[in-house]
């Protein structure tokens, strides 16, 4: 496709994945709970999109239906113009740090998913990672000597280390100081930068969406539904105390109806 | 050596001379208020080494010992690979386990003592009832802890494993097996600590060997009660042995992470 060349690397014009009106309502003492309703939404290759909503609004329900691990009630989802049927290596979650397996030690988390490869080649795959996420001289540490920031590195590491074309990322940080944090924001662009993977973020952390996301898809309270999608259009590393980010930022703090007064 | 060193060191022999100094101070006000009396009521521990040494010479100790570990380690193992694989396919398999819960639950409360009459009913008095015996003791609690183990594992655990596209029985063998392995190891030393136990209770009413034999043989002819009690240090300092095994195992690097450390 040559017309991708002609514009910047983060807007690759190919969808790589569509939501049409998915809905999910959950079966509970007779009556359903209606969760999402109706979510309709189109992310491009490349693309890192944060979506943004209250606790519990059902951000987490949506992130499991689009890697293939529960089925919506209607709609349909749509990876490469394929729907999904069921999880797959290619779109990799990444959790809060406790996703990575506390039985084995670095090398071998970031190996798990690479089963199917020589063992060389698995090495050169796994020292290539340890390294990318600044985990050298761990190599052969559990994730229980790992402090939490290494061990969201680790988990990322992983994620990646099977070469998947999408990240899921649920909440990712929620769990780590504020300082941390913001390491691993900065970290995660790196990462994303160099890789170009498409990523779907899910935070309920307005600041950390609009510091990441080309575009932040805002969701309502449950059943959540699509109030505003807004396009982040700063280019990284994006200066925080801009009149542009704030702008922004305070048109999502408006748009879920919060007063940034404290 | 520097003096954090050294310190390590003091540490190191305090966390094993401590005990040991308490340990021969009770034995000497053991055999102190023994020797007070006219007709005690027990041996003191000077009679009761003094036995151990005559089982010793009659060659008892090691032919009691290996009788007991010999009984224990069968009816437990095959408690072990019967009730492991069950358990954790009960876990696996939640409504299997609805079905098989009740009756299981009903068999818990049964002390296995309470079988005695049946297995020497069914294996005659002998080698067989004790490990059966054994084996019904430690079958239910690994069971329960295997099952247990399987209950609790993080569902983001086997999430994750899907995610990298692994099969059911590579799923099986990369992430259920690992991730219930602490509990499971708790589970087997607890269950080896009531095999112990039952293992001498057994001992006592179906065979003729073995350390629960010993107290209960030294009692009836001619209350030897120096062996009665030589018997029960050995049955002690074997099972903390044994436990001592067990908590190794739990310390193990690939294991440590489900203890809290």
């Amino acid at each position: 496709m040559a017309h991708t060349l002609s514009i910047p690397a983060a807007r690759a014009v190919k969808t790589k994945l569509s939501l049409e009106e998915v809905s999910k309502e959950f079966r509970q003492n007779g009556g359903g709970i209606a969760v999402l309703d109706r979510i309709s939404l189109e992310i491009r290759e490349g693309e890192f999109v944060c979506i943004l909503g209250p606790s519990g609004c059902g951000k987490s329900t949506l992130l499991n239906i689009v890697g293939g691990f529960i089925p919506p009630t209607s709609g349909a989802v749509r990876i490469d113009g394929e729907p999904v049927k069921a999880p797959d290596p290619r779109r990799i979650f990444v959790f809060q740090e406790r996703g990575v397996f506390p039985w084995l030690t670095v090398e071998g988390n970031i190996g798990f998913g690479l089963f199917r490869l020589s063992r060389s080649e698995r090495a050169s795959r796994i020292a290539h990672y340890v390294k990318l996420v600044g985990l050298e001289g761990f190599e052969g540490a559990y994730p229980h000597e790992l402090s939490g920031g290494m061990k969201q590195r680790l988990e990322v590491a992983r994620a990646l280390a099977v070469n998947p074309d999408m990240l899921f990322l649920d909440e990712p940080f929620g769990s780590l100081d504020s300082i941390t944090r913001l390491g691993m924001r900065r970290e995660l662009l790196r990462i994303w930068t160099l890789e170009r993977k498409t990523i779907l973020f899910v935070t309920h952390d307005i600041e950390e969406a609009v510091q990441l996301a080309d575009r932040v898809v805002v969701l309502s309270a449950r059943p959540a539904r699509v109030r505003r999608i807004v396009e982040i259009d700063i280019p990284h590393p994006r200066d925080i105390s801009a009149p542009r980010y704030l702008e922004l930022r305070d048109g999502i703090f408006e748009e879920i109806g919060l007063a940034h007064k404290v | 050596m520097d003096s954090d060193g050294m310190k390590k060191v003091e540490r190191n022999h305090i966390r094993w001379l401590a005990p040991l100094l308490f340990a021969v101070s009770l034995a000497v006000i053991w055999e102190w208020t023994i020797r007070l009396q006219a007709a005690p009521l027990v041996p003191g521990p000077w009679a009761v080494a003094k036995g151990i040494v005559e089982l010793a010479r009659r060659g008892l100790l090691i032919k009691y010992v290996v009788a007991s570990l010999f009984r224990v380690t069968w009816g437990y193992l095959l408690a072990v690979v019967t009730a492991i694989p069950f358990g954790l396919y009960l876990g696996w398999h939640r409504r299997a386990a609805m079905a098989l819960n009740p009756p299981l639950q009903i068999l818990r409360p049964i002390s296995p003592l309470a079988w005695i009459p049946l297995a020497i009913l069914w294996f005659g008095v002998g080698d067989l009832a004790a490990v059966f015996l054994i084996f019904l003791a430690s079958f239910l609690p690994l069971t329960v802890s295997a099952m247990n183990a399987v209950g609790g594992i993080p569902a983001i655990y086997l999430q994750a494993g899907r995610n990298f596209g692994l099969s059911q029985s590579r799923l099986i063998y990369k992430v259920l097996y690992p991730a219930v392995m602490p509990k499971l190891i708790v589970g087997l030393r607890l269950a080896f600590g009531i095999a112990w136990l039952v293992v001498v209770a057994a001992e006592m009413v179906a065979v003729n060997s073995g350390l629960g034999f010993l107290i209960i043989d030294a009692r009836n002819a001619g209350n030897r009660y120096d062996l009665v009690i030589a018997g029960m240090a050995l049955i002690g300092a074997i099972g903390v042995t044994l436990d001592a095994v067990f908590r190794r195992l739990e310390r193990l690097p690939a294991l440590r992470w489900g203890h809290g450390t």
